[in-house]
């Protein structure tokens, strides 16, 4: 079932809180299909946190989200399974099942998925090793992989079964240059090769920016900017300067929130630490 | 005395709630089970790795174990002059308790531990998460055939255990001090009886496997994502595993054995 709309996923009044901690306070997105939306932030805005409300991992506290016509969390469980064949998703360290070697983790949603014949399944595992440039690599073992290979070995995975949409976990965070490169150019050439929506979730500014058609910026539970890279370049709000250039004060205080600084040194002793747990 | 009794309470509640999401789970993996129909492959891996693998320590002890039984019970039965019900002693201790006992601990500590750690770790490299992500039901896919395996398992190893022991017992009684062969089996034969002895062993064994690789698969599922959550899970595994076996043991015993 496609649904024709121009916006694949809506996110409307979101809300949510950990204990008593929130996340989320009210936020709307939309995310245009075809796009590369970037989503930005400091670390600890809850942006793994975003996809995991997309993916229907986490429940919010108000609010919805809205996937190609379908509200995930008004649906049953089969039916968000199904949904979910159509959303791939990268997770930070690529997720591999260490037990399996490239090939099958790769074969793997195929052969949960499908009865297709295993020779099917040979040509296609290899047609999407070989778009992330991996073919050679099908008889090793996650361990035996470095972090950018783990990477796109995932990618591959993840775009196994065709999805409709791929979300990105920090694909950036510790790679080197060329990793790096070749993983900026694979997010843009596979969105716009197989017809997919990017969702990337990052904080490399420069990375998300060069490849992201739509950007939105978060941080203290709030949307504080959107738009695209060149309007977020040209933005006047104090907070997307500070983000994208890097400073170290300004609207994100270089701060924790704490007691005033003399009167902590005064004070002595902190409490006691809780001790371990005894079995 | 308020905050200690603050702490209790709290550390009630929290028993009271694992304890919760712990039966939430065993459903769960039991609605999981027909499941497996189809995927008899995925099992069978797994008792490749929960049983196949703990062979060898069980045989070593249930050696040991009927060769220390042989011994002891030789000792006492020598002044009684009945050192030829020894294959009976050693039959009955193995078939009733330390078969299913000592496997028990010996499958905490050896699958047990091994089924904690990796599915801990599995939680903590989002291989779980990046399952559900792909559709794929973790419960179905990775708890439900560990926990079959495990119930599977168990008894054969226990059996394997046992008739180790009588082996290890016999080579000590009969070969080393002197026991007349054909009294050792044939009073064997007399005493233990198949619905008695052997059944309830077997049903003793089988509650195990279901405790042990039920609380096993809990801990991993539950465990805090970090090296220092699975670590302590892995702890509790053994630790929680080794007294319910030991305290069901007591509750089974008198149930099958006891006039309570």
């Amino acid at each position: 079932m496609q649904n024709n709309d121009d916006i694949i996923i809506k996110v409307r009044n979101l809300s949510f809180a950990r204990g008593n901690r929130v996340i989320f306070d009210d936020i709307d997105l939309d995310i245009k299909r075809g796009s590369v939306t970037g989503i930005m932030g400091p670390s600890g805005t809850g942006k793994t946190t975003l996809l995991r409300l997309i993916g229907g991992q986490l429940q919010p506290t108000a609010g919805t989200v809205e996937v190609d016509g379908e509200c995930v969390q008004q649906l049953n469980r089969s039916e968000l399974y199904r949904l979910r064949k159509r959303m791939g998703m990268l997770f930070q360290n690529g997720a591999l099942l260490t037990d399996m070697n490239v090939f099958d983790n790769v074969a793997f949603p195929l052969r949960e998925h499908t009865q297709l014949p295993e020779q099917i399944i040979r040509d296609l595992v290899l047609m999407k090793l070989e778009s992330v440039g991996l073919r050679g690599a099908r008889k090793l073992m996650p361990s035996e992989l470095s972090g950018g290979m783990a990477r796109r070995v995932a990618l591959a995975r993840a775009i196994a079964l065709d999805p409709m949409m791929i979300m990105y976990d920090e694909p950036f965070t510790g790679q080197d240059p060329i990793s790096m490169g070749v993983l900026v150019r694979l997010i843009r050439l596979l969105n716009d090769a197989l017809g997919l929506t990017s969702i990337i979730v990052s904080h490399d500014i420069q990375e998300t920016l060069s490849i992201a058609d739509d950007v939105y910026l978060l941080s203290g539970g709030k949307v504080v900017g959107h738009g695209t890279t060149e309007e977020l370049n040209n933005s006047k709000s104090e907070w997307a300067q500070q983000f994208l250039k890097g400073l170290p004060d300004g609207p994100v205080p270089f701060h924790y929130s704490a007691a005033d600084y003399a009167d902590d040194l005064l004070a002595g002793v902190d409490d006691k630490p809780a001790a371990g747990e005894a079995v | 005395m308020s905050n200690w009794l603050q702490s209790l309470g709290m550390a009630c509640l929290g028993a009271f709630e694992r304890l919760g999401r712990a039966s939430i789970l065993f459903v769960q993996i039991l609605s999981g089970l027909p499941s497996l129909f189809g995927r008899v492959s995925l099992v069978v891996y797994q008792i490749y790795s929960v049983g196949v693998l703990s062979l060898v320590i069980i045989i070593v002890s249930g050696l040991f174990v009927g060769m220390v039984l042989g011994l002891q019970g030789y000792n006492t039965l020598v002044d009684f002059g009945a050192e030829e019900s020894l294959g009976v002693v050693v039959a009955l201790g193995l078939v009733r308790e330390l078969g299913p006992v000592v496997t028990a601990l010996l499958f905490a500590g050896r699958a047990g531990s091994a089924l904690t750690a990796e599915i801990g770790l599995m939680k903590a490299t989002e291989q779980l998460s990046a399952m559900e992500m792909m559709a794929i039901d973790p419960i179905r896919r990775v708890l439900a055939p560990r926990f079959l395996a495990g119930v599977i398992a168990m008894p054969l190893l226990a059996a394997i255990f046992s008739a180790v022991g009588v082996i290890g017992g016999y080579f000590v009684g009969v070969g080393m001090v002197g026991v007349d062969d054909g009294a050792f089996w044939s009073q064997m034969q007399d005493a233990v009886d198949m619905y008695d002895d052997i059944y309830n062993g077997v049903i003793k064994s089988m509650v195990f496997g279901v405790v042990v690789t039920w609380i096993a698969i809990f801990e991993g599922n539950d465990a805090i994502p970090t090296s220092e959550g699975v670590s302590r899970a892995t702890t509790r595994t053994v630790v929680y595993s080794s007294l319910a076996v030991l305290g069901l043991d007591f509750v089974l015993t008198a149930l099958m054995f006891g006039e309570i």
